[in-house]
């Protein structure tokens, strides 16, 4: 009780309230611009936090962390371009929506989902942290490999027209996941003789040209504005409390985007950018329309939303419990306990109590804080979007990508290898091979083959080393969980043949 | 019209008239860090910031250009930098001695930098966990002799110092273990916990944070190092391996020795008072300027080089 007392107060320092106030919106407008991630926001607002007291400088790196991923919805919905890789299935259901003038429906659902995600991430760090930290320890690197595979099934959800050429798409992205100085054995691969490549293709650059550089090309070649003109219905929708009613109308969608964002957060290494589209693919599986989805459905939005946003307090699980970053922004935040000599595991908890439990606590504030700044700051960036004319808005977002880009790692090439992969993105839907699954299998691709390779590497002393890939337990369930994910699209598709002997063809992609 | 112009151009010709004939430095410092930020180098390089404007008097900006273990820095680095002392660039031994080493296309070279000084050293350490049946480094190489390739050596990347160090004793001990890279330091705390790997060869950092949840069997350093009083080193027990990776800060070849001297007399300074915050988390500061730079790196190869040899014949066999 006496700690309750303790961390209620340091709380309500108006200070404190302005921390948390102003990293969420910092770090919405931050993730809001393509190009630039939670990672970067985190690392350039480092230098601040050393001259805080460690509690003031990690609320404020929790808050602009929170305040990012839910950003990223933002570009996701107006632009159709995620703003951070946590948003890409956002764009799926949000772009539709805005197009139908339901913007603002789209921004207030993505609003409630992400901060209910928030608050659902900070309950199980919480509450459940030594269970899950001890689930996360379970994952070794053929885990690791089942996981990927386990995600490269997600291909055959996220491309509506072919899952070939879903699939093709996907061999796309891990090739260029090769690109650079091999993971394991270090040699350099498809360099050209080119120092710089040896970085490899930076998975934000990729993101960026896939998706920001042929919505540009289809704006510019269209003529014509990004968004129609907001509906009255979609006003009202868009509010709060329409938005709240929504969203609790699909519990079962919101449990399961939760727990899934948990489950992938606590896995070190993966973060929302893979929650958010095994959330999605979830929701598509178990909706009774999935014909919907892609055409604007809200249950695959508010389960991208809410699951990203889990992941940013859920991933502090194994950061906070053993000091394992669950996710890359996790390292930075990690970086500055250490320096101010906070060891993360049981101390954290009972030594440095009130510094601990304040700083989660004030991840749950900052997912509260966002409902009014994104509902005002959301209005604000639609309208400026809606508003601008197409021939200055396309220039203009081209701008702040290629800036975006080469500030990830101050590099020029990064912004040449963005826009040879977008021109090539936007010919490459032309063909339809969709985006979505390039970037799928560029992220996948080195999970996959760092796991493998360390895999048959332990198993060196056996007899047959791919042993090595079946032998726990949670590899074997996770391998159900692969076929069953892989096989399911058919196998429903199937039974609905066998009820409805005449359905009609499934119709060509619109996009 | 004209007159502006003029009037431009004189100020102009003033402003770079008073830049060369000004004292170094006068104008900002670009201070590059050739990994991601939250790194070891990442965050030293944040803690000497506000130390290196106070002595030097100008702004120092970090920049992170991360990618290739550091090599797309570099490389651009020696390509690019101009030797005027305004461009610094962060530096890890023995990732600038193996990357040219044992690389195509790596785009740099190992004496292509002005060593300014190196700052700290990081040793390896071989860490297993609490519940481990391997007590001390003797039960270890014991099992490991008679059981070839069964013992599991996690670390950080390929040809890293952890990687390096691994070979060294497998040399020097005339074992055979199983080396597993991981990218970065990160995945392997989960690793040894979740007994994945029988053990690590990882930095001294590790253990340090990692706390009792492991044991140290030993330490690659000269003395034992002062955040882990009860991890003996490899020395204590009989195997001359001493190792690690050290970091420093390196000028553009060509830069004037007075340039260098001012730099390296700012960093020492900083380094002394950033000592007390690094040394508990398992840093072994280090003050390493001028010929003492270079020896060091000079030492280093030598200590590598027996290894590094092996390696590459291993892969002309292939």
């Amino acid at each position: 009780m006496e700690l309750f007392w303790e961390v209620a107060t340091q709380l309500m320092e108006p200070f404190v309230f302005l921390l948390i106030l102003g990293g969420v919106t910092a770090g919405l407008f931050v993730g809001a611009m393509p190009g630039l991630t939670a990672s970067m926001a985190l690392a350039v607002l480092l230098p601040f936090t050393f001259k805080l007291p460690p509690l003031h400088g990690l609320v404020a790196l929790g808050a602009v962390y929170m305040g990012a991923i839910y950003g990223g919805s933002f570009a996701a919905i107006l632009v159709n371009t995620p703003g951070t890789p946590s948003s890409i299935a956002t764009a799926f259901e949000g772009y539709p929506m805005a197009k139908d003038g339901r913007a603002l429906e789209a921004i207030g659902l993505a609003t409630v989902s992400s901060a209910i995600g928030g608050l659902a991430g900070v309950f199980f760090l919480l509450v459940l942290s030594p269970p899950l930290a001890r689930l996360s320890l379970q994952f070794g690197s053929a885990e690791y490999f089942w996981v990927a595979m386990l995600g490269l099934t997600l291909i055959a959800s996220l491309s509506p027209g072919s899952t070939l050429k879903g699939f093709l798409g996907g061999s796309i992205g891990m090739i260029l996941a090769a690109v650079g100085v091999a993971p394991i054995g270090g040699e350099n691969r498809f360099t050209f003789g080119m120092p710089v490549l040896q970085g490899g293709v930076e998975m934000i650059v990729a993101l960026i040209g896939f998706f920001v550089i042929p919505e540009l090309f289809n704006m510019a070649a269209h003529g014509r504005a990004a968004l129609a003109e907001v509906t009255l219905e979609s006003r009202k929708r868009g509010t709060f409390l329409g938005a709240i009613r929504t969203v609790f109308s699909m519990p079962g969608n919101l449990v399961r985007s939760c727990i899934i964002g948990e489950i992938v957060a606590i896995i070190p290494g993966a973060g929302g950018s893979i929650a958010n589209l095994v959330a999605y693919n979830e929701a598509k599986r178990a909706s009774k329309h999935p014909e919907r989805f892609g055409k604007g459905a809200v249950e695959g939005l508010v389960a991208s939303e809410s699951s990203n946003n889990v992941t940013v307090a859920g991933s502090m699980v194994p950061l906070l419990t053993l000091g394992i970053p669950g996710a890359p922004p996790d390292a930075v935040i990690l970086g500055v306990m250490l320096m101010h000599g906070l060891r993360p595991g049981l101390d954290l908890f009972t030594v440095s109590g009130s510094l601990t439990y304040g700083f989660i606590i004030s991840m749950g504030l900052a997912a509260l804080y966002m409902i009014p700044v994104g509902l005002l700051g959301g209005r604000l960036i639609y309208r400026v979007i809606v508003k601008t004319p197409h021939y200055l808005l396309v220039p203009s977002i081209a701008l702040v990508t290629i800036l975006g880009t080469y500030a990830l790692r101050n590099s020029l090439s990064d912004v040449v290898i963005m826009l040879l992969l977008g021109t090539s993105g936007f010919l490459l839907k032309e063909l339809g091979v969709d985006s979505a699954p390039i970037v799928l299998g560029l992220i996948l691709g080195s999970i996959a083959e760092m796991g493998f390779v360390q895999t048959l590497l332990r198993g060196t002393a056996l007899e047959h080393p791919w042993m090595m890939l079946f032998q726990n337990r949670l590899s074997q369930i996770i391998i159900v969980l692969m076929v069953l994910s892989f096989a399911s699209p058919y196998l429903s598709s199937g039974v609905r043949r066998l009820k409805k002997p005449l359905d009609k063809p499934p119709e060509e992609a619109s996009e | 019209m004209k007159r502006a112009v003029l009037l431009a151009l004189s100020t102009l010709l003033i402003v770079t008239a008073g830049i060369a004939f000004a004292e170094y430095p006068d104008r900002p410092i670009t201070y590059i860090i050739s990994f991601n930020p939250g790194g070891e180098s990442d965050i030293t390089a944040r803690l000497q910031e506000p130390f290196l404007e106070e002595i030097l008097g100008v702004a120092v900006n970090v920049n992170h250009k991360p990618g290739g273990g550091g090599a797309v820095a570099w490389s651009e680095f020696q390509r690019t930098a101009k030797p005027d002392g305004y461009t610094v660039i962060g530096t890890n031994i023995p990732h600038i001695i193996g990357q040219p080493m044992l690389r195509k296309d790596s785009g740099y070279e190992t004496d292509g930098f002005d060593l300014i000084m190196w700052f700290h050293f990081t040793p390896n350490a071989l860490i297993v966990r609490a519940d481990s049946p391997f007590k001390t480094l003797k039960d270890f190489i014991e099992y490991a002799k008679a059981h070839p390739k069964v013992v599991t050596v996690g670390g950080s990347g390929t040809y890293s110092a952890n990687h390096l160090e691994t070979l060294r004793l497998e040399r020097e001990a005339g074992i055979k273990l199983t080396y597993i890279p991981h990218t970065g330091t990160g995945p392997l705390a989960p690793a040894i916990l979740g007994g994945h790997l029988t053990s690590l060869m990882n930095y001294s950092m590790l253990p340090a944070q990692l706390g009792d949840k492991v044991r140290v069997l030993a330490v690659a350093s000269e003395e034992r190092v002062e955040a882990l009083p009860d991890a003996p080193t490899f020395k204590e027990q009989g195997y001359d391996i001493v190792g690690g990776a050290f970091r420093g800060v390196a000028a553009p070849k060509g830069t004037p020795k007075e340039i260098i001297a001012k730099l390296a007399d700012a960093f020492t300074k900083t380094n002394k008072k950033i000592a007390e915050k690094q040394l508990p988390l398992g840093f072994v500061m280090t003050y390493a300027t001028g010929d003492d730079a270079k020896a060091l790196v000079d030492k280093m190869r030598r200590n590598y080089s027996d290894v590094i040899v092996d390696i590459i014949k291993e892969r002309e066999k292939k």
